[in-house]
């Protein structure tokens, strides 16, 4: 089943439909409810490796429905410390929960201060709003 | 910016919540509920699919078969008056213009269904060479095709089954169309053609039987997945028939535009052959990859059915025999895949 909308107010958003879950000095990221919406049910997710680096604003991996393919941009440079296997094995998972199984990498965060550069969910919503 | 068109059930497909898309200058649903159970309908039960971009000729007179006889590739002689043929329009060198399925309405008057995308270019190709005693007439914009295609299609709209490449003129819930045993999924299933006012009643009745709306989307995988070639990706003005592996639908014994060139194909043998493969690796193949050892993916998708990557593409003919490893460069990572024969899903293998 796929999820209802919902931005939650507890992460933080990049304009290419990445959301990032801060916790320390390590953060977890996925694509948001509009970006597996926009793409349709998922069938493929090519991750990165174990221990890659990942550099702000930069694709790292893939992600695929039966007709698009999209890069997955990084709200955030860091090194990948774990990859969603369930989501390498089910790619739907990520259209049943963008936000809670539906994670695609965890990252050990390189530089603290790019967190304050993403959008909030508010003004997360308002980007869509004027799409 | 050219605006593009809209079918006559256009209305119907917003209602339903579709995501329309621009296609051949056309605006289409490409999904409705989704690529994935729309595929799944089709081949369990039954989908119907506005097919309505598509172009429709009459090509009418004494002569019309002599016309239609020197442009098309298969040989009209083995069809009679209530069948119809898959054909190809072919070019002086043998490649491909558009491929088409022709209707035999009476003796002196056949019906042709061309893609949308090539419906001018074929049209003006065909009244470059009329005869005098043969007139094409693009009707097109009369009409409403709708596609219901899959296992339940004929019980669900209380049809009996008839032969493929058959039609006849029938009806539906009292509305009254041609339906055409044929079809671009490889189930069951008719092509139902109506006049464009009727094409909104057609459309709900269908509905109500219970047969699930489907986009391009679906229309696209399922296609690929029975290896039925798309016109502008698998075959076109620079491939031909031969290769293609589309020879059955040339009648070399007859006299048709490139006809000398096909036959110098088929007797020498092609150099390049259309292959179809499913990916071993993890990956989805795309039209217009590379394939390593020399070719290109021509389309790609994933197949609902065997949920894993499949695709078709050009290669050398020696490369070309089913068990042949492959590697398709996918996006600079190099993904196995092995040639398969066609088609790539058979019902038998559920």
């Amino acid at each position: 089943m796929a999820a209802a909308e919902s931005y939650p107010d507890d992460l933080k958003y990049h304009r290419e439909h990445d959301w990032a879950r801060i916790e320390g000095d390590e953060a977890t990221l996925g694509i948001t409810w509009y970006a597996q919406d926009s793409l349709g049910e998922l069938v493929h997710y090519e991750p990165p490796d174990e221990g890659s680096t990942l550099s702000k604003d930069g694709p790292y991996g893939e992600v695929e429905s039966v007709k698009a393919v999209s890069d997955l941009i990084s709200p955030l440079s860091g090194e990948v410390l774990a990859v969603n296997r369930k989501v390498v094995d089910e790619p739907e998972t990520v259209n049943e929960d963008p936000y809670g199984d539906g994670w695609l990498v965890r990252v050990r965060i390189g530089d603290p201060s790019e967190v304050d550069g993403l959008l909030d969910a508010e003004s997360y919503r308002k980007l869509l709003a004027e799409q | 910016m050219q605006t593009l068109r809209r079918t006559p059930l256009h209305e119907q497909h917003v209602v339903l919540g579709a995501r329309m898309v621009p296609f051949a200058g056309w605006e289409m649903p490409v999904q409705y509920d989704g690529v994935i159970p729309e595929h799944r309908a089709v081949r369990e039960d039954a989908g119907v699919f506005d097919v309505s971009h598509m172009g429709e000729f009459e090509v009418e007179g004494p002569r019309a078969k002599e016309l239609l006889q020197s442009v098309l590739s298969n040989d009209l002689d083995r069809i009679g008056p209530g069948q119809a043929q898959y054909t190809l329009l072919t070019n002086e060198q043998g490649g491909i213009l558009d491929d088409l399925i022709v209707y035999q309405l009476d003796p002196f008057r056949f019906l042709l269904v061309v893609n949308a995308s090539n419906r001018d270019a074929d049209f003006r190709w065909l009244q470059e060479r009329e005869l005098r005693g043969s007139d094409v007439r693009d009707v097109s914009d009369e009409y409403a095709l709708l596609a219901v295609q899959g296992p339940r299609s004929l019980e669900r709209l209380g049809l009996t089954e008839a032969p493929a490449f058959t039609f006849e003129n029938g009806e539906i819930d009292g509305i009254e169309c041609m339906v055409n045993r044929t079809g671009y999924t490889g189930e069951l299933g008719v092509e139902v053609l109506v006049v464009a006012d009727e094409a909104g009643a057609l459309w709900e009745r269908v509905l109500e039987r219970g047969v699930k709306p489907c986009g391009l989307g679906a229309r696209d995988s399922l296609r690929l997945e029975v290896c039925y070639p798309l016109h502008g990706n698998d075959i076109g003005p620079e491939t031909d028939a031969i290769s293609a592996g589309l020879g059955w639908t040339c009648a070399l014994d007859k006299e048709f535009t490139g006809v000398a060139e096909l036959r110098r194909i088929k007797e020498e043998g092609p150099e390049r052959r259309l292959v179809a493969f499913v990916m071993e690796d993890k990956a989805i193949p795309r039209q217009g990859m590379a394939i390593e050892e020399g070719g290109e993916v021509t389309s790609g998708t994933h197949s609902p059915m065997l949920d894993q990557g499949i695709g078709m593409g050009y290669v050398h003919s020696e490369l070309a025999e089913p068990g042949q490893v492959l590697t398709v460069d996918v996006r600079g990572r190099p993904r196995r895949a092995r040639v398969v024969p066609k088609p790539i899903y058979k019902r038998e293998e559920r």
